[in-house]
């Protein structure tokens, strides 16, 4: 059917946390790789509160072969949560076999079994040295958990973006995210409880 | 390789396409105030307009804007200027003063939850019949919309060429969705860019009557310091631009303004069909809401549902003929907004069929989805 080829080519990813964790920008590099370096179709949308710091903060990729009409997520199939709150509002906008990822420097209350923790911002403070990279290391777990983009892309497409000096300390925190994700396997987390006839 | 027509591919958000179509029509004055979710338009022309000879200024409100916009476009610059709701209300009164003078410029209204303040970070569509009818008085006005960044560079450029070509103020209505939605875009080369600009006058300046029409009812337009004396006023003025209490001459003048407009509407009138052919129910949307439209358009079809999709771009003058035409082909016509039925009010307004105008609001700050269509769409 139609209707499902459709489904499976497009893929939706939510980055979702507090506005100054760098959620949004996270979302601007990925959907740079994707579209301007891979040169598949993409659209990137972000929803945010009117406080400058603080507050919900989300942004959204829709990734397609084909043009893309709706351009916000109607299902996702990965959600990041940068922490309790969004992991909290968020989790159920995940499809069946969707990925849930949080930070589990931030997300102390896990809603499933189904569920990737790292702990982004620990490994930015420490091993990185900056708590502000964090958005960084799980850039890296997400490009490699979604299999969707090329990961020398999504590098070229950070350093294009970055401020100058600071190219080698973003490079090391997307290198390390996606070290951890490569350590994860996905085949081997537990199904999810909703069955997938639910959908729609 | 690349050729001469192509550009690099880029990820651009909507604001930043309609700078990139203001700067390809050739606008080169901006006067602004900052305001969400308008706000990337400033500041990327704060960049791109003084690098090319261009004047960007901020001002110290929304009226002052519209003022140095009205100048600026006089002293014969193509201008601008970007705002959302509060913004527009502010701007409403030298609009007119636009409209009267039959100074060409484009607004840029980028839309958000109103009324006042509202929402500042969220999708609305609640000024329609305010653009059209914000400002006093019987006045000419086209407004526009975009759905999506490609539009937002191509209605830009459009908005520029109407205004110039029949010397009308064209409000481009946008909203934080279309506004904020980043996509990749390849832009148009300049040389594939159709441009037009203001006529001149081509008779010596002793001859010049700067509100004289021509065979179009636009009266070519000298700028301030040409030459040709020019008188401008917000008062009805004769065709020497002089007030008037004529009443002959008070008609004329209000009748050459909607004629210019009507008889351009083949020319103005946008809008895009898809899946019409065999449709027996339409979706007539606008703006980012022609997307989630187009989505459950297309799922109906699978259903076996013949709908189709009727995305306006132009929504004044309204497009009068294009709906009729589908209001009499199909048995219902659903009309999605942000907002309690502005456009849905103008469809009813011309729907002389046995076709079921239908109402589709939502106006809690959100985007209205494709299910939420696609399930009213099923029952209709």
């Amino acid at each position: 059917m139609k209707i499902q080829k459709e489904k499976q080519n497009r893929y939706e990813i939510r980055f979702s946390g507090s506005g100054g964790q760098g959620l949004i920008t996270a979302a601007v590099v990925f959907a740079e790789a994707v579209g301007v370096y891979d040169g598949k179709y993409v659209c990137q949308t972000q929803s945010y509160g009117p406080e400058a710091r603080g507050g919900k903060s989300k942004a959204e990729v829709v990734i397609s072969d084909q043009p893309i009409d709706y351009p916000k997520a109607l299902e996702l199939d990965l959600l990041l949560a940068m922490n309790q709150a969004a992991c909290d509002a968020y989790f159920f906008d995940i499809k069946a076999n969707g990925l849930l990822v949080v930070d589990s420097s931030l997300v102390e209350q896990y809603p499933t079994s189904r569920i990737i923790t790292i702990p982004f911002t620990q490994i930015a403070k420490e091993e990185i040295g900056r708590e502000l990279v964090a958005n960084m290391v799980a850039l890296g777990t997400i490009g490699f958990l979604c299999g969707r983009v090329d990961l020398a892309n999504l590098e070229k497409a950070l350093l294009a973006r970055v401020p100058k000096g600071t190219e080698e300390m973003n490079s090391r925190a997307l290198q390390r995210g996606i070290e951890e994700a490569q350590k994860i396997d996905v085949q081997g987390l537990p199904r999810a409880v909703m069955s997938e006839d639910d959908d729609l | 390789m690349m050729s001469e027509t192509t550009t690099p591919r880029r990820l651009l958000q909507g604001n930043e396409a309609i700078v990139h179509g203001a700067m390809a029509a050739g606008c080169r004055f901006f006067a602004g105030y900052p305001i969400t979710p308008a706000s990337e338009i400033a500041e990327l022309l704060s960049i791109l307009l003084p690098a090319a000879d261009g004047t960007f200024i901020q001002m110290e409100d929304e009226i002052a804007s519209m003022g140095a916009v009205i100048g600026a476009s006089l002293a014969g610059v193509k201008s601008m200027t970007a705002t959302s709701g509060p913004g527009f209300s502010l701007m409403q009164e030298n609009l007119g003063f636009a409209c009267v003078t039959e100074t060409p410029l484009v607004i840029v209204n980028v839309m958000r939850g109103g009324p006042s303040t509202g929402l500042p970070t969220s999708p609305a569509q609640g000024d329609v019949q305010m653009a059209r009818w914000g400002t006093h008085g019987d006045h000419p006005v086209v407004v526009l919309a975009a759905s999506s960044v490609e539009d937002c560079f191509s209605i830009t450029v459009k908005a520029f060429n109407i205004s110039e070509k029949y010397r009308v103020p064209v409000i481009l209505l946008s909203d934080e969705v279309v506004a904020h939605t980043r996509e990749c875009v390849r832009l148009p080369a300049q040389t594939e860019i159709k441009v037009v600009d203001r006529i001149r006058p081509s008779v010596p300046p002793d001859w010049y009557k700067p509100y004289e029409g021509d065979s179009r009812g636009v009266p070519p337009m000298a700028a301030l310091g040409d030459g040709y004396r020019h008188h401008i006023t917000g008062l009805i003025h004769d065709e020497h631009g002089f007030p008037t209490q004529n009443r002959h001459e008070i008609e004329r003048f209000h009748k050459r303004l909607t004629k210019k407009i009507t008889k351009g509407f083949s020319d103005i009138q946008m809008s895009r069909g898809f899946l019409l052919e065999d449709a027996e129910i339409v979706v007539i949307a606008y703006g980012s809401v022609a997307r989630p439209a187009l989505r459950a358009v297309e799922d109906a079809r699978r259903q076996g549902v013949k709908a189709g999709l009727l995305q306006l771009i132009t929504l004044f003058p309204f497009p009068r003929g294009t709906v009729s035409t589908l209001l009499k082909q199909c048995r219902a016509a659903l009309v999605p907004e942000m907002n309690m039925g502005q456009i849905s009010r103008e469809v009813q307004r011309v729907n002389q069929f046995d076709c079921a105008v239908v109402k589709h609001n939502r106006v809690d700050g959100q985007f209205i989805t494709p299910l939420e269509i696609f399930k009213h769409l099923i029952k209709l």
